[in-house]
């Protein structure tokens, strides 16, 4: 028998406002919810290391449940967890790893996740954590399950536990060849089991369920558009919702006039200080309203791109917390002695994430009870900012995140639920508010710009000996080097950010390898030594060392000889427990003006691979994105506008943009499953800089490399895209 | 405001709305087909693509006074008999997808490049498919799956 306490769901006060096991459900209600059966809930004992990102530090992981599993008298398993799915394919991978320890076929399993009133409290699905927090915690409370049915099997059957097997949904004798399924173990009973601590869990080279390429979860509904993302849910009797926005960042209203937008049939206007919105029939008039009315803004003077990263160096945000200061050895010391010297600076723009669905929202009141369907990586933290902008208790509101249009980072906030309750309560009845594209671009938050200064020396045998690494605004992810150097200083500096800025798949890990490796490939051109050995030379991390190498062998790197109209480019790194290595080819036309991306191979290991499927679409997909934020993705602005909020005018990759793809998975069966959602995408920057550098001699220093115009106040770009 | 007749899907809807709502909205929102979506409304991302009059169309740019009387299919009016489209199999056989909100719009206009090419080149789909966004970055698998929806069809054909 394992150590399994039996009691009814009972959660302190003392964690309010912290999701439903704080809110009220007991054993009772949630077999009245359920109808009956078995129902285990996880207890975390695992510390929760601190998400690397700025913006939401400060909420610990709470000390009660984590996730709970029920299972049906049907046979049926519900997994319950706060995680949402946006597209990385956790739906899939987390019912893989469930299926696997409780011994059932993969279709018996539904996830039910990101809905505050049935899932668990949980912080929400960012920095790659959910493969390693939440998959463990499933594993371990699967496999606590599992054994659970095989004690009650063996009461019922009247025979000893440790001979049964479970497979398939059912517990056997292997004796007597007798069995019983799990939903006949579950019939009848209304049981509730909490398990904290440790299980033995199947080690991943006996996996039969996890670790193979199972097709996404209800795939089918994505191909035929019967999918529900948030934008598309209908509530009976719905209005639709715009909001009046500023003409400007930091704006105050100086004069309004609505009364055009009041005469259009059915439109109310709300007004509550700055705030102006519109309801309406229906979403076409809704706009049509707001369009109407007119209003006067005083936009006080901004920063703009010009002079950015001087005005990011110049203003240091004196109330955040810049880290800690990595420091070894001398680096002045170090580098008076250095046989090679490299000191430049690199930039990097702000970006928008643009996922396809935009901010959406339905918002509906029943008394003083606020239900709100939205998009969001944190339907938690949505539900606390309703429950605060409204003075409600967290037990009052209930966030339903449909699995939405992708985020990328970009959907923490609960900007359009907010808006949508607003005009909701005004109304007195449900309302949508999806933001228009330009609305998306404008006034969501950005990835942070930033400037990068390094100053580093290497010997002539390759020998790195010195690394000063300064960060300016963009962020502390992956700041330190992964290569050997004795003598280093590493510091993020927080600056005061002229945009609203935020998360990014991936954060700074993009910046800091971005400049890091770039640096690299300059010293080793400097010391005349070939930029992989010299990568290989400094590395002790036997995992990145197999990246780079899985990496070049697959690209033909010690055959590729760059020439003016082609260059060949490596980078790699390691992040959030994913190790990746990017080789590039570029082709620079004969101008040598214009460039193009031919052919990317990424190596990459996380671990134990948990859907090998999934994980070459994440891995491909990042390179695909990362292409952007490479070549010509930014943001353009000027005294609180944004100059660029269209498609049009800001470029994402299309079809014509990507290269040949070829992504070479490593699967450590011994080593613990890392996420994979945001690492793959580090790489791709340098490795193409690298690449332009190998082929023209021009070292490229600006993310984006290759826009397609000037910004205001800079030189023309050295190459276009 | 005006009624509108349309043929959607191979039925004959009446609707009344303002004869400069759009095509997209009058499908979402007034008759709660959201197979198709919102991702820019102003023809640059693709995610509004229907069939109107047989040809790929951005619904987003299509105002419903405009288009009375047309023949609209949306992604939703693609399965037969319960049976997937040849480009829908092939998106699901290829997981050409990831958060899936592009799907719809690349689905239905890929539909169309093989209505006029029952066998593209590699580089013709990806001439076609320019005007489709896909933020998560499946375009390699999208292009796999049209060539295999060629192979369907063509399958699917000489049956």
């Amino acid at each position: 028998m394992i150590p399994v306490d039996r009691h009814t769901l009972e959660v302190s006060s003392q964690d309010e406002p912290r999701g439903l096991s704080s809110a009220k459900l007991d054993r009772r209600d949630f077999m009245k919810v359920l109808g009956g059966g078995l129902l285990i809930c996880f207890t975390p004992t695992l510390a929760w290391a601190q998400e690397s990102g700025r913006a939401f530090g400060g909420q610990q992981l709470p000390k009660d449940v984590g996730a709970w599993l029920h299972i049906a008298a049907d046979g049926q398993v519900t997994v319950f967890t706060g995680k949402v799915e946006v597209g990385q394919n956790i739906r899939t991978s987390l019912a893989q790893l469930v299926a696997e320890e409780l011994r059932v076929p993969f279709d018996a399993i539904t996830m039910t996740m990101g809905d505050t009133d049935l899932t668990p409290w949980d912080m929400g699905t960012f920095g790659s954590r959910t493969t390693p927090t939440m998959g463990p915690q499933l594993r371990t409370m699967a496999a606590a399950a599992r054994q659970m049915l095989i004690d009650m099997a063996a009461q019922r059957l009247k025979v000893d536990a440790q001979g049964l097997t479970a497979a398939d949904g059912r517990v056997t004798d292997p004796q007597s060849k007798r069995s019983i399924a799990y939903g006949e173990l579950a019939r009848g009973e209304k049981l509730v089991k909490v398990i904290a601590g440790e299980q033995a869990l199947t080690q991943a080279a006996d996996w039969k369920i996890a670790g193979t390429p199972v097709p996404k979860a209800e795939g089918r509904d994505f191909v035929t558009g019967k999918h529900k993302y948030p934008s598309d849910i209908t509530r009976p009797e719905m209005l639709f919702g715009a909001v009046l926005r500023p003409d400007g960042f930091n704006a105050t209203l100086a004069s309004i006039d609505t009364s055009a937008a009041e005469k259009l049939p059915g439109v109310k206007v709300v007004r509550d200080g700055d705030f102006t919105g519109v309801v309406a029939p229906d979403a076409f008039v809704a706009q049509r309203a707001v369009a109407a009315i007119q209003s006067k803004w005083t936009v006080p003077e901004q920063p703009s791109n010009q002079g950015l990263f001087e005005y990011l160096k110049a203003n240091p945000e004196t109330g955040r917390d810049d880290g800690p200061q990595h420091v070894a050895g001398s680096v002045t010391e170090a580098l008076a002695g250095a046989d090679v010297k490299v000191e430049e600076r690199y930039t990097i723009a702000y970006i928008a994430h643009a996922p396809l669905e935009p901010r959406a929202s339905v918002a509906e009141w029943n008394g003083d009870k606020l239900t709100v369907w939205t998009g969001t990586q944190r339907p938690f933290g949505v539900r606390d900012e309703l429950a605060q902008a409204f003075h409600l208790s967290a037990n009052q509101v209930r966030v339903i995140q449909p699995d939405m249009g992708s985020g990328y980072g970009g959907k923490h906030t609960g900007e359009a639920a907010i808006e949508a309750a607003r005009l909701a309560k005004a109304a007195g009845k449900p309302v949508k508010v999806v933001w228009t594209r330009s609305e998306e671009f404008t006034w969501a938050y950005f990835r942070p710009a930033g400037l990068i200064e390094i100053k580093a020396g290497a010997r002539r045998d390759g020998t790195l000996v010195a690394w000063e690494h300064h960060n300016y605004n963009s962020g502390p992810a992956a700041i330190n080097t992964p290569y050997n150097v004795a003598n280093q200083l590493i510091q993020y500096h927080a600056a005061k950010s002229p945009l609203r800025q935020g998360s990014y798949r991936g954060l700074a890990s993009t910046a800091n390898h971005f400049a890091r490796e770039c640096h690299m490939d300059a010293l080793a051109h400097a010391a005349g030594i070939d930029p992989l050995e010299f990568r290989l030379k400094n590395i002790a991390d036997p995992r990145l060392q197999a990246v780079f190498q899985a990496a070049a062998d697959k690209f033909g790197w010690s055959h590729l000889k760059s020439k003016p109209e082609r260059g060949f480019g490596i980078a790699g790194g390691v992040d959030k427990g994913g190790y990746v290595a990017t080789c590039a080819e570029v082709e620079i036309d004969a101008g040598g003006k214009h460039v193009r991306i031919r052919r990317v191979v990424q190596g990459w290991e996380c671990g134990a691979i948990v859907n090998p499927d999934g994980l070459r679409n994440q891995i491909s997909g990042a390179i695909v994105q990362g292409i952007g934020g490479a070549l010509f993705e930014r943001i353009l602005f000027a005294n609180g506008r944004i100059l660029n909020p269209h498609f049009a005018q800001y470029r994402v990759p299309r079809f014509s943009d990507t290269p040949q793809i070829e992504v070479v998975l490593i699967d450590r069966k011994d080593l613990p499953s890392a996420g994979a959602g945001e690492t793959g995408l580090v790489g791709l920057a340098p490795a193409v800089g690298n690449a332009i550098f190998a082929a023209s001699g021009i070292r490229l220093r600006s993310m984006p490399l290759a826009p397609q115009s000037a910004a205001p106040g800079e030189p023309d770009p050295a190459f276009r895209s | 405001m005006g009624d509108f007749v349309l043929n959607v899907n191979g039925s004959d809807v009446r609707v009344n709305a303002s004869p400069e709502e759009t095509l997209l909205s009058v499908l979402r929102n007034r008759l709660y087909l959201t197979g198709t979506k919102y991702g820019c409304g102003e023809g640059q991302c693709g995610a509004c693509t229907v069939l109107l009059n047989g040809n790929a169309t951005r619904s987003c740019l299509v105002a419903i006074g405009s288009a009375a009387k047309s023949k609209v299919v949306t992604v939703e009016g693609l399965e037969q008999n319960g049976n997937l489209s040849p480009v829908q199999q092939a998106f699901l056989d290829q997981g050409a997808f990831q958060c899936g909100y592009c799907t719809s719009g690349m689905v239905v206009q890929a539909t169309s490049l093989l209505r006029e090419k029952n066998d593209p080149s590699e580089e013709q789909i990806v001439q076609a498919m320019e005007g489709n966004i896909c933020r998560c970055g499946t375009y390699p698998r999208i292009v796999e799956a049209v060539k295999l929806a060629a192979r369907l069809q063509s399958k699917g054909a000489s049956r």
